[in-house]
């Protein structure tokens, strides 16, 4: 029922479409593109369209293009997607904890995910991959730790309002440690609205990477689309298409998570006003 | 006035704690990074063995964490915020040096953004459902996915390299020898398109926080009764369903400010604008620790400061704020 | 004597989850001017939907059909100068960031073309008929700084500023306690009589409409049950409804209790 409406909405549909598109491309890249797309494939600055074996051309090093965006849309999923897990992750323990306990633990977790949003999320980034190295798993954890407040605050405000509902009040009577209590009773309910925002970290997390890798602190291991966009501008005058490109595909999946996750959220939204 | 100045005074003495937290996490990091202030100071100034020795125990670097801690500080709060290993010169004077022109770029955005996005999202919320509100709404949602950085390439291939109507780079022109209005028109036309390209996903989002303020204000009943009162329309629209919607719009001027910030680090990195976000990557570029953490300090400041703005701007839009504690 | 309104068969129907709702059908109903009819019925009876269609205030995906007339008046009635409007809920029906007095100055400037500043002038009498104390500083106020008897008055005064023909009162005391209502009441009767303006007071509540209403009109299930002076309803109701309507509440004599 709730699957039918999803697909009702045209949005939703073009949005589950890019996904499932970029999702096949990335699943894919290492059984159509087998060879390191860092690695040389032709001549370089070979324009698009010329050569039906490299049909988007080649960069300035005479790497495959085409490849690159398939390898590209593995890293840029796989980073968004995990940056958004980890960040709902932290974020929901978090929020849940400030909420359930209350008085001084709340202050403290408060002030500190204050101060996380004081500081710019992408300057922390920055800092965080300067210090340590780029790889793609402080990629991940510095993306994380600048996007998580977002999902700690509402679940803090769910478990507010939730605390006080009877299940957990009789939860409390049957004698449940207040941790059981926590994760069993209320988290599972206060996690639907910290969800609810996950398409907006995803594209977020997927922005960021972007940028990150753009600046040249990706995982140097790893083609980026912020890498490839990059990787062009030094050619921007006679070959603008190395950067137009994988930009295009950036905004594709941003939009496209955008769009899928606003047609979720107007879908499951539809089914509790018809309820 | 008198409600707007406690609410100030409330505010101030909230954002103690946060900044505490943040100096804390700086040290933090600082710690992680590899190489010390010592270090730094040596690479920059030069020194031998004996001298790095000296100098760690009259800095204090061989105490303890806590120790080192209280230090930093005490150092933070006359304003010291440590050397520069890249710019051999004390942190603050490099940072100040480099703000004004990320304000400049942080204001033009945000008042392009906040401007155009709230106006056209009350041409777009005036009638909810109409092609208008649809175009634009959709046009915002794909607007809002273009990142930053690859749409500054984009104009800048069309407006610079293709039209060279704009531009390419940098804040005004070298050595022009210009002054006065001729300058600022230099400046502006270096501006505008940094300014888009930072701004134009902010007014995107403007745009559609004014759209959904505007739709959730109709269903409210005082819109059906200035209407059974025989307001126009277009008063309804603009003096009381605009008016109200513009509340949550000018909280989240507060919460962007710091992404904004954010964002005007690789804005500036492709326009080559000397500016904050700038020096960070070239902070990270020369591994300069202690530069980098004061351009972090100095944005939360900075966030604070524009929150504190947007808190008095809001008490002035909403007569409702502070009034559950007139009596404190 | 040519009625100020005259509705004729007139029905609403609205599509809710893809199914046609008859929310009011084959309404026939004549008012004159000066006279003060109330509408009761219980909530979902058509009562407020019948208020609202003769304001013209239904969403636009609403169909109407038969007839609102306005033969009293010569020309379809416009909001503001020809009829008034006064909701149920004072909180939410005035703008919670403009000053009541700028509330109520609006309505003279858009409907008797006054320049700002005679507008304004003109609020502060108003604010002075609806009994507001101190109404020039009150002027100045905002709604969530006055309690609720004190934001309907200020609602009241709105809706008169216009100089209506027609003041209409949807369910306009039921969110007040009971001594509040009555004061409203009362506020409503010496107004209409002073302007000499039609009322048709809306209501749940029988007692307050036998009080206040020359004529009463019973809704049921969104059609018109019946009509009679309000004596007659009282003393010989046609209709069953009618009958177990007064045996409910004029048993527990809540009649006496609202006279001011």
């Amino acid at each position: 029922m709730r699957l039918v409406r999803l697909f009702r909405s045209p949005e939703a549909i073009s949005g589950l479409v890019i996904l499932g598109l970029l999702g096949a491309m990335a699943l894919a890249a290492p059984w159509l593109f087998p060879r390191d797309p860092l690695s040389i494939a032709g001549p370089p600055l070979l324009r698009p369209f010329q050569d039906w074996a490299l049909p988007l051309g080649t960069d300035r090093l005479g790497r495959d293009v085409v490849a690159g965006l398939f390898h590209g849309a593995r890293t840029s999923l796989a980073v968004g997607l995990a940056a958004a897990a980890a960040s709902i992750l932290v974020g929901s323990v978090v929020g849940t904890a400030a909420g359930f306990a209350g008085g001084f633990v709340d202050e403290v977790l408060m002030r500190i995910t204050d101060a996380f949003q004081t500081v710019p999320g992408f300057l922390l980034s920055l800092a965080l991959v300067s210090v340590i190295g780029p790889s793609l798993g402080v990629v991940v954890v510095a993306i994380a730790l600048s996007s998580w407040t977002g999902p700690a605050r509402i679940a803090r405000a769910e478990v507010l309002s939730i605390r006080e509902r009877d299940y957990v009040a009789s939860a409390r009577v049957i004698g449940m440690h207040p941790v059981e209590i926590a994760l069993r009773e209320v988290l599972p309910n206060a996690l639907p609205p910290v969800l609810a925002l996950s398409s907006v970290i995803v594209a977020a997390a997927i922005l960021t990477e972007a940028a990150l890798s753009f600046l040249g602190l990706g995982d140097p291991n790893r083609v980026t689309w912020g890498g490839m966009i990059s990787e062009g501008r030094a050619v921007l005058r006679s070959a603008p298409f190395l950067s137009i490109i994988p930009g295009i595909a950036l905004v594709l999946a941003v939009l496209g998570v955008y769009l899928a996750g606003e047609g979720v959220v107007e879908s499951s939204a539809a089914r509790e006003g018809q309820a | 006035m008198n409600r707007a100045f406690r609410l100030l005074r409330r505010r101030l003495v909230g954002s103690v704690p946060v900044l505490l937290v943040v100096v804390v996490g700086s040290f933090l990091l600082l710690e992680a990074a590899p190489g010390d202030a010592v270090d730094a100071y040596v690479v920059s100034v030069g020194g031998d063995a004996g001298m790095i020795e000296a100098l760690r125990q009259s800095w204090g670097l061989d105490a303890s964490p806590m120790t080192r801690l209280a230090a930093y500080l005490w150092a933070l709060l006359h304003l010291d915020l440590g050397h520069s290993v890249a710019f051999s010169r004390p942190v603050l004077s490099v940072v100040l040096e480099r703000l004004p022109n990320t304000l400049l770029l942080m204001g033009c955005a945000t008042a392009l953004s906040f401007f155009l996005g709230s106006a056209l999202g009350i041409v777009a919320g005036a009638r909810p459902g109409s092609f208008r509100d649809r175009f634009l709404s959709i046009g915002s949602l794909a607007l809002y996915a273009i990142p930053g950085f690859w749409l500054a390439l984009v104009l800048t291939i069309v407006f610079s390299v293709e039209l060279r109507w704009l531009p390419l780079s940098g804040m005004e022109t070298i050595a022009s020898g210009k002054t006065g209005p001729a300058r600022a028109l230099d400046i502006a036309r270096h501006l505008v398109l940094p300014v888009t390209s930072l701004g134009l996903i902010y007014l995107a989002l403007y745009l559609r926080i004014m759209r959904a303020g505007m739709a959730e204000v109709w269903r409210m009943d005082f819109a059906l009764a200035a209407r059974a009162r025989g307001i126009s329309r277009r008063r309804i629209v603009w003096r009381h369903v605009a008016r109200n919607a513009l509340l949550p719009l000018v909280t989240m001027l507060g919460l962007q400010s710091a992404a904004m910030l954010g964002g005007s680090v690789v804005i500036e990195s492709v326009f080559s604008i000397p500016g904050l976000g700038r020096l960070a990557q070239e902070a990270v570029g020369a591994r300069d620790t202690p530069l980098l953490i004061g351009i972090i300090l100095v944005s939360a400041v900075l966030v604070v400061a524009i929150n504190l703005l947007v808190d008095i701007a809001y008490a002035s839009l909403d007569p409702r704020v502070g009034a559950s504690e007139a009596g404190a | 004597m040519r009625p100020l309104l005259s509705i004729r068969s007139l029905g609403v129907h609205y599509v809710s989850y893809g199914s046609e709702v008859h929310a009011l059908g084959d309404v026939d109903l004549d008012l004159q001017a000066g006279e003060r009819l109330a509408i009761i019925g219980e909530s979902g009876s058509g009562k407020s939907t019948l208020a609202r269609a003769i304001a013209g205030l239904l969403p636009p995906s609403v169909r109407l059909d038969g007839s609102v007339d306005w033969p009293g008046l010569g020309h379809q009635a416009q909001n503001g100068r020809d009829i008034g409007f006064v909701f149920q809920d004072p909180a939410s029906s005035l703008d919670p960031v403009m000053s009541v007095g700028d509330q109520v100055a609006e309505v003279a400037h858009a409907n008797l073309d006054m320049e700002w500043p005679a507008a304004r002038k003109l609020a502060i009498e108003l604010l002075d008929r609806v009994r507001l104390p101190e109404p020039s500083a009150l002027a100045t106020s905002y709604p969530h700084q006055l309690s609720g008897g004190q934001k309907q008055r200020v609602a009241i005064a709105a809706a008169i500023a216009g100089r209506p023909k027609l003041l209409i009162a949807d369910e306009a005391t039921s969110a007040l306690d009971t001594i509040v209502q009555a004061e409203i009441v009362a506020l409503i009767r010496q107004l209409v009589a002073d302007d000499g303006m039609a009322l048709l007071f809306v209501s749940h509540d029988i007692a307050l409409a036998v009080n206040l209403a020359d004529r009463i009109a019973v809704f049921r299930h969104g059609r018109l049950v019946e009509v009679a002076a309000t004596d007659e309803l009282i003393s010989a109701p046609q209709s069953t409804y009618a009958k177990a309507l007064l045996a409910a509440h004029l048993g527990l004599d809540t009649r006496l209790e609202a006279e001011p």
